[in-house]
């Protein structure tokens, strides 16, 4: 059985929220529907709002501080990233986009991404379309068909409505797993390792 | 090994007086830290080189030309000079120039430049800022090393017969670092030349600067010029220093806070331990200092950043008397019983001179008289 690392970015700002708590029924159908093709999956979670200040002092200094750059190296390393984030004022969170706004431009090209959002009301649900698979468009990342959204009468319980949610987040998670298990594990990316185009080619303006 | 200030030459208001100087206050001031460094026994002073405000050192070569005449040992060099949005030719030219006039006490550090709208007021474009730099440099040595140059590239009108003036000294031109934060390829053109590398590792977490560091020695090795523990490799540091630590904090901290670098974010005690920031007695700074060597290895040039954010003449003048004082002369000493034999030195004029197998005029004079249109053989024959 192969192994894979999923990266979850939690952007709730509460304790619990319902970010995280769409996050971890994402995450949970992800890994069981790895299970199902034959993959074995290591969760790492990152709860941005641990980061808030940390993002913030990144913004300014340029540098993702100790524990910042811990979780940005376990998002750009992971094989597939879960990225579920409150919507604010018919967009993302602030906080979310500043953790994607402090990850290099390139760092997650063709990474298979699963998107999920969160609100109060059900007329935000398409700023997942609108607003975040652009900006995941935009990372060049590869993004699953379904996106998943949950409002607060998502979670009244074992209604119409939980059971919509539920058969969402089992297809999403399907999709990411198929995009998971198509691709060989995520090789580390070193800037430092020796340049397969000389100098004498940069000299040339190659 | 050297030990030296770099300045970047910003005019910032002093957020405990909330008064900023002038121009020609800061200009003065700046005259009078690079004397001051001399004074006490430091090696290197560096400047900066900026087109917009706050900065006032557009034209370095000028002020380093009025230090080399009121100093007689200081090593003058640069931090950076923009191989970017600066034409070579006018480069080569320039530092020739200084380099005479400072009887060779020259060297100079080239960097790319990070603001966007400098580039454009050159007639450049910050997006080609790596092939810029491996143009320009290219085309700069050549206008150092050969008499007369026939060259076309991609980014300057092309020269046909060009000799740049005056030759440098001796016939050897000024030694070159490079500078870069966070550009592998910047690393692989010091490399690639034998040049010296700098780090400003001032601003970042010090593993940045060693994987920085390890790349830049490992590819001069592999481009032949000497093991990878012998390359060149200078560092940035950034230190305040009271007898007492807890009165360097507090008296440094206002400026940290309204700093126009990291102002407003991180606490003074967390950038000091994500970064090499110490703030504290001299004898934390010498520990901190020694620190570099375990994770760059022994290198050959160390300057402090003294000068910045607001700081007034008065304070800088005093920490130079603490560097000079107390703590480069431990430096000096546990640096070098530390240091192997056969890791050389930074180059100086003199040992590029005596590595080149001596001095040699190399004047170039003109086939004819412009104006009265003599051959040099007529002319002298008279």
């Amino acid at each position: 059985m192969s192994t894979r690392t999923i990266a979850v970015v939690s952007a709730g700002l509460s304790t619990p929220s319902s970010t995280r708590l769409l996050a971890d029924r994402l995450t949970a159908a992800t890994v069981a529907a790895l299970a199902d093709r034959g993959i074995s999956a290591t969760v790492e979670v990152v709860e941005l709002r641990e980061h808030a200040r940390d993002l913030a002092d990144n913004l300014l200094t340029g540098f993702a501080n100790t524990s910042l750059r811990a979780a940005v190296d376990t998002v750009v390393g992971a094989d597939a990233v879960i990225a579920v984030t409150p919507i604010f004022s018919a967009s993302y969170s602030g906080l979310f986009k500043t953790f994607v706004d402090v990850l290099d431009r390139d760092a997650l090209v063709g990474t298979p991404v699963l998107m999920g959002a969160t609100a109060g009301t059900a007329r935000h649900s398409l700023a997942l379309e609108h607003a975040m698979r652009p900006l995941f468009a935009y990372l060049r990342a590869t993004v699953v068909p379904t996106a998943v959204f949950a409002a607060a009468e998502d979670w009244a319980g074992a209604g119409e409505a939980d059971r919509a949610l539920a058969d969402r987040v089992t297809r999403a998670a399907g999709e990411l797993a198929d995009l998971v298990a198509g691709r060989p594990p995520a090789a580390p990316v070193d800037p430092f390792a020796d340049p397969t185009t000389s100098f004498e080619d940069l000299l040339r303006g190659a | 090994m050297q030990f030296g200030i770099f300045t970047v030459s910003d005019i910032t208001q002093d957020p405990t007086t909330g008064r900023t100087p002038t121009e020609a206050e800061r200009i003065k001031a700046v005259l009078a830290i690079a004397q001051k460094a001399e004074e006490v026994g430091l090696d290197v002073f560096a400047l900066g080189e900026h087109h917009n405000p706050p900065f006032f050192s557009s034209s370095p070569t000028t002020t380093l030309a009025h230090v080399a005449a009121t100093t007689e040992k200081l090593q003058l060099s640069t931090s950076t000079t923009l191989i970017t949005t600066n034409d070579p030719v006018k480069i080569a030219e320039d530092y020739a120039m200084l380099q005479h006039l400072a009887d060779g006490r020259v060297d100079l550090m080239m960097g790319r430049g990070n603001t966007g709208p400098v580039y454009p007021w050159f007639g450049q474009d910050i997006r080609n800022g790596i092939e810029l730099a491996v143009e320009n440099y290219a085309l700069l040595r050549r206008l150092w090393t050969e008499d007369v140059v026939d060259w076309q590239g991609k980014y300057r009108t092309p020269l046909q017969g060009f000799t740049s003036t005056p030759r440098p000294l001796d016939g050897v031109p000024p030694f070159v670092w490079h500078g870069s934060i966070r550009s592998p390829q910047i690393a692989e053109q010091a490399a690639y030349y034998g040049d010296g590398f700098f780090h400003n590792h001032i601003f970042w977490p010090p593993e940045h600067t060693q994987r920085m560091v390890e790349f830049y020695r490992r590819r001069y090795e592999h481009y032949g010029h000497g093991s990878a523990d012998q390359a060149i490799v200078g560092l940035g540091g950034q230190v305040f220093m009271r007898k007492n630590s807890q009165d360097a904090v507090d008296e440094f901290r206002p400026y940290f806070d309204n700093a126009p670098v990291y102002g407003h974010g991180p606490s003074l005690e967390e950038f000091s331990t994500e970064t090499p920031l110490t703030v504290g007695s001299p004898q934390q700074v010498i520990e901190r200092t020694l620190g570099f060597r375990d994770y760059v290895g022994d290198y050959q040039r160390q300057l402090f950043l003294i000068d910045h954010a607001g700081l007034p003449l008065k304070t800088v003048l005093e920490q130079l008397d603490l560097l000079g004082e107390e703590v480069v002369p431990v430096l000096r000493r546990e640096f070098a019983a530390l240091k192997p034999a056969h890791v050389p030195d930074a180059p100086t004029h003199a040992s590029r001179v005596a590595a080149a197998g001596g001095a040699t005029d190399s004047t170039v004079h003109a086939a004819g008289d412009s104006v009265t249109g003599r051959s040099r053989e007529e002319v002298e024959a008279r």
